[in-house]
């Protein structure tokens, strides 16, 4: 492992738990601790812990700092409450002029203008640059790195809540809320998202907290979860993932996006989505499953046009899927696709999304 | 299969693939994956068997393993033609993880040049290949 990646807050509590480290966007992590499946299912039927410090978090401030994020970001930014007790949380994409998707984020609203939105590890100098320039354009408006000053620990599953709950001061926010809480003592910003299709929180606290609230949490039952398990579970339920399902080479309405894209907002890159939401986009992103043995991955090539941006075996299903980008006549639920994966025609059909639903 | 371990009644290639031969009908091997191997790679969740009667040779891949993050060949020790395959692997590839010396077997080939038996590593010089 080279010597020059970034190690979280948490490194040796994966040493400790025996995690298989690997490199990712510059980071050290760890894929997975005592195996894919079993932190899989930890999460679906119980609850799991993740490291997620290596996302980036980036705080916008000052009077025109809602000025500022609806300029850059997809959605009506103007629509995330602020209650008393906590803010709203959003999600959104940022887009170049073209449209291109440079990055999907979560914004949280600490206070009335401040807001805090979380980048991807892999692009965050990239998101803080592009932050930066345009905050010239609002001088009223400050944008600080703040990636050092938070780790980041996701708690997911239906067991989660009540994990928190058990170590929280206060009631614990809602779905798609986030407050300052203290938890174990410590003050954490308790997120209610997440990337699994399960209840659960993101807790985003100070590097030095993290580990005595990452024992914590594993002490009260939640179950150390790597990247791998991260990413199968987020594909059974249809979340992208940067780099994979979204890139500068395609915008958010082939991507399946729209409904977080808000033109009358006027963002970078909103006459660009607005031409392709009016005149329909020639490629759509489907999910699918593989008919029969076999797993597709990205790259692989679909038949008649198009390719698979992510795929992997559906631990819940055990089936292959995943999702592609097809034309958008070979986009309807239902429809056979033929992909080739490494030379042999593998048979999917193209699901409804999410591929996994509880119960199912 | 949770420590390390390599058989001594095995033989190695490099890349991380064992043979047996067999003790009645020395023309024939057994042929899979060593513990290094399925540890990397993590959980199996997909094993495209091979079809019987296909001709397999050594050093060149002859099959692939799906673990769920990545896809890996499996390389060939020696070279033959494929006489059977592990036809319990297609519903459980996972028998590669907890038993790859026994129930996570990949293939009998009959062996086309037993001199090249000589080329590969008894388990103590295999075991030295992989350091620490």
């Amino acid at each position: 492992m080279p010597s020059t990646l970034r190690r979280t807050a948490l490194h040796d509590q994966h040493v400790a738990a025996g995690a298989k480290l690997v490199e990712f966007a510059g980071w050290e992590m760890p894929v997975q601790y005592e195996g894919v499946a079993a932190e899989h299912r930890a999460v679906r039927e119980a609850a799991g812990v993740f490291d997620v410090s290596h996302m980036g978090e980036i705080e916008v401030s000052g009077p025109q700092a809602l000025q500022l994020l609806q300029r850059l970001l997809s959605n009506d930014v103007a629509q995330i409450a602020l209650e008393l007790d906590g803010g709203g949380a959003q999600y959104s994409v940022l887009c170049r002029e073209d449209g291109g998707v440079l990055d999907d984020l979560f914004t949280y609203r600490l206070d009335t203008d401040r807001y805090l939105t979380v980048t991807n590890a892999a692009n965050h100098e990239r998101d803080l640059d592009w932050f930066q320039t345009h905050a010239r354009d609002f001088p009223e408006a400050q944008v600080v790195d703040r990636i050092d000053d938070y780790a980041m620990i996701a708690v997911q599953g239906p067991l989660a809540r009540g994990i928190v709950q058990a170590i929280s001061d206060a009631p614990l926010p809602a779905r798609m809320t986030a407050a300052t809480r203290r938890l174990a003592g410590e003050q954490v910003l308790v997120c209610g998202t997440g990337y699994t299709g399960e209840d659960g929180f993101e807790l985003l606290c100070s590097p030095a907290d993290a580990a005595g609230l990452w024992e914590e949490l594993v002490r009260r039952g939640a179950v150390p979860a790597g990247l791998a398990a991260r990413d199968t579970l987020r594909l059974e339920v249809c979340f992208h993932l940067y780099g994979n399902d979204l890139s500068t080479e395609r915008g958010p309405i082939e991507a399946g996006l729209g409904w977080c894209c808000r033109e009358d907002t006027h963002f970078i890159g909103a006459d660009a989505v607005r031409a392709v939401r009016e005149s329909g986009p020639r490629e759509k992103l489907v999910a699918f499953a593989i008919d029969g043995p076999g797993i597709a991955r990205q790259g692989n090539l679909v038949a008649g046009g198009g390719e698979v941006s992510s795929g992997t075996m559906s631990p819940s299903l055990g089936v292959g899927i995943g999702m592609a980008y097809v034309p958008a006549e070979h986009a309807a639920p239902g429809t056979r696709l033929e992909i080739d994966v490494r030379g042999k025609m593998r048979r999917a059909v193209v699901k409804q999304k999410p591929l996994y639903r509880k119960g199912s | 299969m949770a420590e390390a371990s390599y058989p001594e009644d095995l033989l190695y290639h490099p890349e991380h693939d064992w043979a047996r031969i067999d003790v009645a009908d020395p023309a024939v091997a057994t042929l899979g994956i060593t513990w290094y191997a399925q540890d990397s790679l993590g959980e199996v969740v997909f094993f495209d068997l091979p079809a019987v009667g296909a001709s397999v040779s050594k050093d060149a891949s002859y099959a692939e393993v799906e673990s769920v993050k990545a896809v890996s060949d499996v390389i060939a020790p020696l070279s033959g033609e494929i006489v059977e395959v592990n036809e319990a692997l297609a519903d459980d590839p996972q028998k590669i993880n907890e038993d790859p010396y026994g129930e996570g077997w990949l293939v009998k080939v009959r062996i086309a040049d037993p001199a090249e038996r000589e080329q590969l590593m008894d388990a103590r010089a295999y075991a030295a290949t992989l350091g620490g």
